[in-house]
């Protein structure tokens, strides 16, 4: 036990030392840490950092502003850990921020990791705050503690759905997912809309999210003719499935979620990426209420968006607005409080309905169309 | 039958990439009785050093013929990976060449960890992208769409395939990696120059590795720092299926799995009408290793293995 706890320290001075605040602190100031869970390591790293980066220029701008609670000076730590997007791995870096003392988490960015988590944050009865877990799961347990500022998979599974067959005029589906809580959360609401509204799935075939070698499937797929294949899944395997299509003779439209929609998709299937549609949930980012402005400051520091680094920044305003009208950053009042969120974010208005859901849920479709995203419609 | 011909075609494509990864594990096995893990992240590293000349000479000179800046990035690549190999083998192996042999088995994973950390450090985290700058002629065969890259791979690998045995069977140094896989001891004693012999066997399995690496990042058209581990493992699984130590064995396991692989994926749903998927697709490799494990622990033609033990 003796060991563990020094284990616990050892870790925590690393975990400072990574968010560079190993730094002496002014004394007199009150630290808050917030936990900010994303993979780091892994093929979703990019996306990972982009999601703490989006937390961390929250934090920075709230401390050089200055916070008080309950009549003291409070200073933010972000606490950034790296869950590898793997679901056990999440429960072992959840139970670290509890242990570490932590009021709130940002995160997880993934749905299969924030879903094994939220127990732990409920049970410790702390508020996890998800930029990016859009699976319906995720807020469907009954705690109160989970909450996530991102429409959710059934809401953009089911624009995805009517569009395919709606605008595309897809009539043979074949889909694809990679079997985490997200693509096959995402990809069982895209069949459940496409077949009410008139589609037929041919194929149902699945990948992982380390996989880059789809020739298999996509021949099987190809036996079957379709004119539209849905991916659920992530770029990293997104881009290279764009290339086989092209290269295995496939005719059918590629359409994706927004584990598609950014810009490393477009630079990992190259041309081929040309014409691929897919969805993001909530506006795009140049018509987001505060999005050029975000962009600008977040680009001075971080370099380009991937995606959901909005996101990751509202949920931090979301949280600490709580602790403000809690004056308090105290688990228990703060959780009392996020009901109430109703903040101007960047990335839209930010409210929550009874089970934490976002209830502002626009989903945004982009195409590829020389070599970038270009919007084709907003569905509410 | 053209889906048939298409998923032969898609696995004798990866099998040739896995045979020539295979190659690298078999060789050492062969010598050394070492599983050498950090051969993945070998192959891995001459990716990146590959894709990373290719991207400056590509930008450089755009009006290079495509297949020269792949070549130029080779070119980098090979000797930058064997002196990578040279120095793995020195440093992290050879001061326990007299230790248990499951010593330098964990130092090998210590060294695949190490490199996949440096890569990301050196490389990023990011999905490295293949520029598109080598022709993307098809051609239609029985129904199979084939592409140039595709029968470029499989050329290439067969022809290394039998430099390699060419190598091995007809020259003094492949005499000498023989006679030091048949006991170490006899060929110093013979005047065989040891420590160069296993040097030269890493260095060339580097090379090899290199090559394959390359054509991974081609065909996928990316590059990652964790994109050695995976292939490590499938040809490994390759290796230990054709005969681990045997040449011949590393071609036949890598090609063998390569199209199990695709076969299997691309069937396993309607022979099992639904209940098993393509999901299934990584698990074939191992279920090949364990398999080959339990009934054949020597491989396919890996008898010499079963003699020495």
């Amino acid at each position: 036990m003796q060991s563990n706890k020094k284990n616990y320290v050892v870790a925590g001075l690393l975990a400072l030392l990574a968010a560079g605040c190993g730094k002496q602190q002014e004394s007199g100031d009150q630290i808050v840490k917030i936990g900010s869970v994303a993979p780091l390591t892994g093929p979703q790293t990019h996306i990972g950092k982009d999601n703490e980066n989006g937390a961390r220029l929250a934090v920075d701008e709230i401390n050089a502003k200055g916070l008080q609670l309950g009549g003291k000076k409070v200073k933010l730590e972000l606490l950034g850990e790296d869950d590898q997007a793997e679901p056990k791995t999440a429960t072992i870096v959840a139970q670290k921020l509890v242990d570490a003392g932590v009021v709130a988490v940002i995160g997880h960015l993934n749905s299969g990791t924030s879903i094994p988590a939220s127990k732990i944050y409920h049970d410790a009865g702390i508020p996890q705050i998800s930029p990016s877990a859009t699976a319906v799961a995720y807020t469907a347990q009954g705690y109160n503690t989970a909450y996530r500022v991102m429409a959710n998979d059934a809401q953009q599974g089911k624009a995805l759905g009517q569009y395919a067959v709606g605008k595309m005029g897809a009539k043979k589906i074949a889909i694809v997912d990679d079997r985490t809580a997200y693509g096959q959360g995402l990809a069982d609401e895209f069949e459940k809309a496409a077949k009410a509204a008139g589609g037929a799935v041919v194929a149902r075939e699945f990948t992982n999210d380390k996989a880059t070698d789809f020739s298999a499937i996509l021949t099987s797929i190809k036996g079957k003719t379709p004119d539209l294949i849905f991916f659920g899944g992530m770029d990293p395997q997104g881009g290279p499935m764009a290339k086989q299509m092209k290269s295995l003779g496939l005719t059918a439209k590629l359409l994706g979620g927004d584990g598609l929609q950014n810009v490393n998709f477009v630079k990992l299937a190259g041309t081929d990426a040309e014409g691929v549609v897919a969805s993001s949930p909530g506006l795009p980012i140049d018509s987001m209420p505060g999005g050029p402005d975000f962009r600008k400051r977040f680009e001075a520091k971080y370099g380009v968006i991937q995606v959901y680094a909005p996101y990751a920044y509202d949920a931090v305003y979301a949280l600490v607005e709580a602790m403000k009208r809690a004056d308090s950053a105290e688990p228990a009042r703060v959780l009392a409080e996020l009901p109430k969120t109703d903040i101007q974010g960047v990335s839209g208005p930010v409210k929550f309905d009874a089970k934490g859901d976002t209830t502002g849920g626009a989903v945004t479709l982009y195409q590829v169309k020389g070599g970038a995203w270009q919007v084709l419609e907003t569905v509410k | 039958m053209d889906i048939f011909t298409q998923q032969l075609v898609n696995g004798l494509v990866l099998g040739s990439i896995y045979a020539l990864v295979a190659l690298g594990y078999t060789m050492v096995y062969g010598i050394l009785e070492l599983i050498n893990f950090a051969h993945g992240e070998v192959t891995m590293i001459g990716a990146m050093v590959a894709l990373s000349v290719i991207g400056v000479l590509a930008g450089v000179a755009p009006d290079l013929p495509g297949v020269l800046v792949v070549l130029g990035g080779i070119l980098v690549a090979i000797p930058a990976c064997m002196l990578l190999a040279f120095g793995i083998e020195k440093i992290a192996y050879r001061p326990l060449r007299k230790a248990p042999r499951l010593a330098p088995l964990i130092t090998a994973i210590g060294v695949s960890i190490i490199l996949q950390n440096l890569a990301m450090l050196i490389w990023g985290r990011q999905y490295v992208s293949f520029p598109e700058i080598l022709p993307t002629t098809k051609f239609e065969f029985l129904g199979a769409h084939i592409s140039l890259l595709q029968i470029a791979i499989v050329v290439l690998a067969l022809t290394i395939m039998a430099g390699l045995w060419l190598l091995v069977e007809k020259t003094r140094l492949g005499r000498a990696m023989r006679a030091t896989a048949q006991s170490r001891e006899v060929a110093e004693l013979m005047g065989v120059n040891v420590d160069r012999v296993i040097s030269a066997t890493f260095i060339i399995g580097a090379a090899i590795a290199v090559i394959a690496g390359v054509m991974v990042s081609a065909y996928y058209g990316l590059a990652h720092y964790y994109m050695g581990f995976m292939l490590g493992l499938k040809a490994f699984s390759a290796a230990v299926l054709g005969g681990i130590g045997n040449i011949a064995g590393a071609m036949l396991g890598g090609l063998l799995l390569g199209v199990i692989e695709a076969l299997g994926a691309g069937y396993i749903g309607d022979i099992t009408g639904g209940f098993l998927g393509s999901h299934y697709q990584d698990v074939f490799a191992f279920f090949v290793l364990i398999g080959v494990l339990v009934f054949r622990p020597s491989g396919l033609l890996g008898e010499r293995v079963a003699n020495r033990a």
